[in-house]
């Protein structure tokens, strides 16, 4: 298998400057991370807020440089603070944000949305970029219809597919997933992660699933970092993580997960009666 | 006899292109020390249909209800002033924004000295020593020295503890959390739902529980009612629920978990769930 993404002990530290009374302050948001992802695979990141797990996608994504350490994508080193970063390396990855209100600019229709990448970062010809964006239309289970509607038509899981459409409109190999599916309703989350899977099947691609909530994480995951404080705490293939958490954050986390399972019902049922 | 009561619960919004119908005849009942919990999805209805039973609605809305009390009262016939003495006093609501429910502009002491100065009378040192104890009991280390700070000094789950303890203050009877831990970590939720159970244990309050989180209902609630599009699916206690579901929503809403997922695919509620034609014209 091909190693699509490498991390190697990246670090990041924010500088906050002093003022007049206030000290300057570093806040060290990533203690340094490494890990590697292979072609196909999903890589899931766990956390509470806080924890350095956007700080880490937005790296990953190549919107903020690291620190220090060292970044491969495909094999290639990546430093984006030399500025020589081309459209070609810019098209191997690609984000989805966690709210699909925000992310998709109001006043853009659905089909200027989807071409935009195509724009900045390619030579596609107009009639061949409006052909592609119909095409990924039809793959994310939208339709032709829609090219020429506003974000405010669609309802948060249609806006999520129009998000993940515009992602994959530069054929990206690695994906970013930011909280994907934590701001829509259980029904319309399990059509975007069936959605997830049939695409990762259908182009081989590769994902940075970052998330907080542990039961999607085990549907979906076929590796789990867990983070805490800017270090990845647990890191390990899914069910090496779930059946046998090490780190005491790890266990904790599982421990506050809401189970709905008859069993425990039963068991605080019956422990209420006793008390 | 039961601490609130709901028969029969409409409630329309006048929008441009006609009524919409957001509540559509829904029941309900719940007992004193009782946890009830309300589940459904976006739009089902489930928050409207509490804040319709405080009146907190916007003039546009139209509720109309066949029977509509608390503790015997009629809530619907009550004059605004009468309303007030009841609201925020013996029925008190949690939201889901911890920190966008409080007020900036002021120290999360005057906020909850607020509520016991309107509704209690209580004079200034009165006011003070309760809010300290109120503060303890919700968990909030060093009381005294909180009071004076204000909501974006504090965290989502500060904040919300805060919430929670404006809204016991007065000793409520009934006390509704609007999807309480919503926009919390797992580790934070789990914290104020372990909260909110001791205090609704401790004081013997009835709770009514509104979330879409089905681990949330199996870990608090007693009894469950099901809503979808504004329509009460189905009413069981908990276990029956998760056992043996009677309604084809429920069963899909359940199934559409990940934590149920078996093979590849998780089954997705319009693939389980055909809504009824009788029910898509009566919403509508």
């Amino acid at each position: 298998m091909t190693v699509v993404l490498e991390a190697r002990n990246l670090v990041r530290d924010y500088h906050i400057p002093g003022g007049l009374i206030k000290k300057a302050k570093t806040v060290h948001a990533l203690k340094g991370v490494s890990f590697t992802v292979e072609q196909g695979k999903t890589l899931a990141i766990v956390g509470e807020s806080g924890c350095g797990k956007s700080t880490l996608g937005r790296i990953l994504t190549l919107i903020d440089p690291a620190t220090s350490g060292e970044l491969l994508i495909d094999g290639n080193k990546i430093d984006i603070t030399k500025g020589e970063l081309t459209s070609e390396m810019r098209r191997k990855v690609q984000i989805v944000f966690q709210n699909p209100y925000g992310s998709l600019n109001p006043r853009q229709k659905i089909g200027d949305i989807l071409t935009e990448p195509l724009i900045i970062n390619t030579k596609t010809p107009a009639d061949e970029r409006r052909d592609r964006a119909m095409a990924m239309l039809k793959k994310v289970g939208l339709d032709e219809r829609h090219y020429n509607r506003y974000p405010h038509m669609f309802s948060g899981g249609q806006r999520q597919r129009i998000a993940i459409a515009r992602a994959l409109m530069l054929n990206p190999k690695l994906l970013v997933l930011d909280e994907p599916v934590s701001a829509l309703d259980l029904s319309v989350q399990a059509q975007v992660l069936n959605l997830l899977a049939d695409l990762q099947d259908e182009f081989q691609l590769t994902y940075v699933f970052i998330s907080h909530d542990l039961s999607v994480v085990r549907y979906i995951a076929d590796e789990v970092m867990v983070m805490y404080f800017g270090e990845a705490v647990e890191y390990g293939s899914r069910d090496e993580v779930f059946a046998d958490p090490k780190h005491s954050y790890t266990k904790t986390l599982f421990a506050a997960t809401p189970r709905a399972d008859v069993a425990s019902i039963k068991a605080r049922l019956a422990k209420k009666q006793a008390a | 006899m039961a601490l609130l009561e709901i028969e029969n619960l409409v409630v329309e919004f006048q929008t441009a292109t006609g009524p919409f119908r957001a509540v559509d005849g829904v029941s309900m009942k719940v007992h004193e020390k009782e946890v009830l919990a309300i589940v459904g999805e976006s739009g089902s209805g489930k928050s409207v249909s509490m804040l319709a039973a405080m009146g907190l609605l916007p003039w546009t809305a139209k509720v109309t209800a066949d029977k509509l009390t608390f503790n015997g009262r009629d809530l619907l016939g009550m004059s605004s002033a009468e309303r007030k003495k009841i609201i925020g006093k013996d029925i008190s609501m949690i939201f889901q924004e911890p920190v966008a429910s409080l007020n900036p502009c002021f120290t999360v002491g005057f906020q909850i000295e607020e509520v016991l100065r309107i509704h209690l009378g209580l004079d200034k040192a009165g006011r003070r020593k309760r809010a300290i104890e109120l503060f303890e009991a919700v968990g909030i280390p060093d009381p005294a020295e909180r009071l004076g700070h204000f909501p974006h000094q504090m965290s989502g789950g500060q904040c919300q503890r805060v919430m929670i303890a404006i809204a016991i203050a007065c000793n409520p009877k009934l006390l509704i959390a609007d999807e309480p831990t919503t926009a919390l970590d797992v580790t934070i939720q789990k914290q104020i739902l372990d909260l909110l159970m001791r205090l609704q244990a401790e004081h013997g309050m009835g709770l009514i529980m509104i979330t879409h989180n089905m681990g949330v209902v199996a870990e608090t609630a007693d009894r469950v009612v099901v809503q979808y599009k504004g329509r009460k699916m189905e009413e069981a206690d908990v276990l029956s629920l998760f056992e043996s579901p009677k309604s084809n929503y429920t069963r899909a809403l359940l199934a559409a978990l990940p934590d149920n997922a078996t093979g590849d695919r998780l089954p997705t509620i319009s693939e389980l769930f055909v809504d009824e034609p009788s029910l898509q014209g009566a919403a509508r």
